[in-house]
């Protein structure tokens, strides 16, 4: 019977979907469960248990204030996540008007639009957020803030790319005939066809915004102490690499695989 | 990095360091013999008694800065400091008790009102390039300082206090030793200290390739941010030091690097180490510990509410247990204080304070509740971001007042904008740092004065300005200490901040060598570094 369900999966999913499935899933139940649930207090402090290597009680051990690590990388996790979750949506969503927008219509708004576009891509992305971060100061909200503004420009390309060869196309044509206006072709019409661009980049982004979430909170211009992120973790876990490694591989798996996870998925979506 | 980051803290907040424990020439304590008290030596059993001073051999001190510059005048970083007092030498020098002894003057007299300083010039003292040192190059190099000289370089750092100097004379008797007149506008009883300043040769003008000074080693060359290489001054006028024959500064990008490089054998002294590396030190090395000179604490804005009520700032010392702070951040190294004073500069150091604000949850909560909050607050701790020590304090700190319902927010903060914000805006509501090193006592409590342009803390007290006033006015040196303990106790009943701990300063040095000495100041002598002899 199992067997059975099994077979089916693997002929109705690619290897690839599969991995991807499991790996995002897995995150997402952390995410879940740290929304209601944490073995202990992901902030409290235990002079005790310093460094403690893992143990049944700490499954993942517990780091240099003696806090469970994998209370943190729970509740870390679900800050990293909800930060890049908001920041693909928030960037690429503006990034993907803009494109449509400039894409459909061309002429001078493109130009103006896509000029000022290259100005950001040219600024090298890291430098400025950390200029964003700079001006408006450091924080969980902040960050989000100077990262979607990062991510706008590559959507913003990837769309008008997608939108200069899709308003040629007869459906569009026959849409204008039909009288249907500007805004009902570029969104109703036009940008359902995109999602094979749409849905990879998305999930392109996201991983982007989890290692630039990352970065940022190694940078301790993210996630203030003591609340966790998998950036703040890592950075926090430097100066014990080599006595207490686990404050260091639990938050780097846990990326690896968030990354790993919605860049499958993505990839699967692409190929659709 | 982040570790030796926290030195800088010494570098903006004041730029000078010195020492000032003694006024008067050969007023050392006597059991200097244990003046190395605050070093204790881990895991080694050797008798010193059996060892042998070895002359030669060379050694490499990993150091994570690069320096600024090797013009002393214009070095700011104290990490640039550290490494050239080997190389220069003021008119006195601190030794590691923190009195000034005689460097490039042989002794000094200061006139009863404290108006005039005499110093008398040391005999056949050379600079490194076998030129004399005359009278002309020490006036020359004080007025450099203090920014009295005619055409004077930008880039030099004047220093601040020496401005006071009315005048710098040679005194020239026959067939005496030169002497060297400083004429005051004010009287100034504590100015000694700042005459640790380096004595260059005029001649030389490109300092900044070309360091020459009088100190125990001289220069050989220097490669930016790889390292800085030192080697023995043959003619020292101190007999029989420095042991060594060379010494190199080798410059690592971070603490961590260069722990990597002392456990492969790179390094034979480094003195930055983290409590965890020190836990992971290689046998052929010991850990010696001695403390930062720095004093930190949770500094409170006394002019924000709540903290401008005494009971709330004093509920927040007995909710703080520094005891904890101390194992967990500190790796149960260093000294808890109580005051603003450090712990190292025992002559002025009140340790009747020691005993006061014992952890103490109930008594914390009692004084919120009179102070007319039963429920506990909420407020922000500003923290500077490049500080993982006083990071990891204030995650601490947030935990231990949780138990007395205070909501203590994190803020991580730039070093720039903590100046421009904190240090010199006040605009904050709490603040963790530590307070640097200057040995001069007027000058660790001046903060706290109500006029100070440094009270960033806007701490208001007329008792404490009135004591203070008395304490830098007064020429009796018993007197002084006596106003400076009273101030020290004042700030402690006013609680006028939480202070926390003297920060360990842990060292790894090499088995092979012996000598290694703190200073209570900011410094990495070489001199008294030797090998010892295997049998």
């Amino acid at each position: 019977m199992t067997a059975d369900i099994k077979q089916k999966q693997q002929s109705k999913y690619s290897f690839e979907q599969t991995t991807g499935m499991i790996l995002a899933g897995l995150i997402l139940v952390f995410v879940i469960v740290g929304l209601f649930y944490t073995p202990y207090d992901p902030d409290a402090i235990n002079a005790a248990l310093k460094n403690h290597p893992p143990t049944l009680l700490h499954p993942f051990g517990t780091d240099y204030l003696g806090r469970d690590i994998l209370s943190r990388v729970m509740v870390g996790t679900k800050a990293t996540f909800f930060i890049s979750l908001l920041t693909v949506l928030i960037g690429g969503g503006i990034g993907t008007i803009i494109g449509a927008v400039t894409g459909y219509l061309g002429g001078f708004i493109d130009e103006l639009l896509m000029r000022i576009n290259d100005g950001v891509t040219a600024f090298p992305s890291i430098l400025l957020a950390l200029i964003l971060v700079g001006v408006i100061g450091p924080g969980k909200y902040n960050i989000i803030l100077a990262l979607s503004i990062i991510f706008i420009p590559s959507f913003a390309r990837i769309m008008r790319s997608e939108f200069l060869v899709q308003r040629e196309l007869d459906y569009v044509r026959n849409a204008k005939l039909m009288g249907a206006g500007i805004f009902r072709i570029i969104f109703v019409h036009i940008l359902p066809n995109t999602k094979n661009v749409l849905l990879p980049a998305f999930a392109i982004g996201f991983n982007n915004a989890v290692l630039a979430e990352a970065g940022m909170s190694y940078l301790s211009l993210g996630v203030q102490p003591p609340d966790a992120s998998l950036g703040r973790m890592l950075s926090e876990s430097q100066s014990y690499l080599l006595g207490a490694p686990w404050l260091a591989i639990i938050p780097g798996i846990v990326i690896i695989v968030m990354v790993l996870g919605f860049g499958l998925l993505g990839r699967t979506w692409g190929s659709n | 990095m982040k570790k030796s980051k926290f030195f800088l803290l010494a570098l903006v907040i004041s730029v000078v360091l010195c020492g000032c424990g003694s006024r008067k020439e050969g007023d050392n304590k006597t059991q200097e013999k244990e003046s190395n008290s605050q070093t204790q030596t881990e895991g080694s059993g050797e008798d010193s008694s059996t060892e042998t001073k070895v002359y030669g051999g060379s050694v490499i001190v990993g150091i994570t800065q690069d320096l600024d510059s090797l013009d002393p005048h214009k070095a700011v970083a104290a990490g640039t400091e550290e490494v050239l007092f080997n190389i220069y030498e003021g008119l006195v020098k601190p030794d590691r008790d923190g009195n000034l002894v005689p460097a490039v003057a042989e002794s000094y007299t200061m006139s009863e009102d404290g108006t005039i300083y005499t110093f008398s010039l040391r005999e056949n003292i050379k600079f490194h390039d076998g030129t004399s040192v005359t009278a002309e190059d020490v006036i020359y190099s004080i007025k450099r300082c203090a920014g009295l000289l005619e055409t004077s370089d930008p880039e030099v750092i004047t220093v601040s206090a020496l401005s006071c100097i009315k005048e710098v004379e040679a005194l020239k008797g026959e067939g005496q030793k030169d002497q060297i007149q400083i004429t005051l506008n004010e009287p100034n009883t504590e100015l000694i200290c700042y005459f640790t300043c380096a004595i260059v040769p005029e001649h030389i003008k490109d300092l900044e390739q070309n360091p020459i000074g009088t100190g125990p080693f001289r220069f050989v060359s220097y490669t930016p941010l790889q390292k800085f290489v030192i080697e023995k001054n043959k003619d020292y006028y101190l007999e029989g030091v420095p042991y060594l024959d060379e010494v190199t500064f080798k410059i690592s990008a971070n603490t961590d690097s260069a722990f990597l490089e002392l456990s492969a054998g790179g390094i034979d002294i480094f003195p930055y180490l983290t409590s965890e590396q020190a836990n992971q030190i290689p046998d052929t090395f010991e850990v010696k510990t001695g403390t930062m000179n720095l004093v930190q604490g949770l500094f409170l804005n006394n002019k924000k509410a709540p903290f401008d009520q005494k009971q709330v700032r004093q509920a927040l010392f007995y909710a703080i247990d520094a005891k904890q702070i101390l194992e967990m951040v500190g790796g149960g190294a260093g000294n808890i204080i109580r005051t603003n004073m450090f712990s190292s500069f025992s002559k002025y150091y009140n340790t009747q304070l020691d005993m006061t604000y014992s952890y103490n949850i109930e008594k914390a909560k009692e004084l919120l509740k009179q102070a007319g909050y039963p429920d506990g607050f909420s407020f922000t701790i500003q923290v500077p971001s490049n500080y993982q020590y006083h990071i990891d304090t204030a995650q601490v700190i947030v935990e231990q007042l949780k138990q007395v319902g205070i909501t203590a927010k994190i803020q991580l903060i730039e070093w720039s904008s903590w100046l421009s914000d904190v240090y010199k805006a006040r605009n904050y509501e709490a603040t963790i740092v530590g307070l640097d090193a200057n040995l001069a006592p007027s000058d660790v409590l001046k903060r706290y004065c109500s006029k100070a342009s440094n009270n960033f803390l806007n701490y208001e007290n007329s008792e404490f300005d009135e004591v203070f006033a008395k304490a830098v006015a007064t020429i009796s040196d018993e007197e002084k200490v006596t106003f400076y303990k009273d101030l020290q106790r004042i700030l402690n009943e006013d609680a006028a901040s939480v202070y926390l701990q003297d920060p360990p300063l842990l060292v790894a040095v090499n088995k092979k060598l012996s000598g290694y000495t703190f200073y209570p100041v900011y410094v990495q002598d070489m001199a008294t570094v030797y090998y010892k002899n295997a049998q």
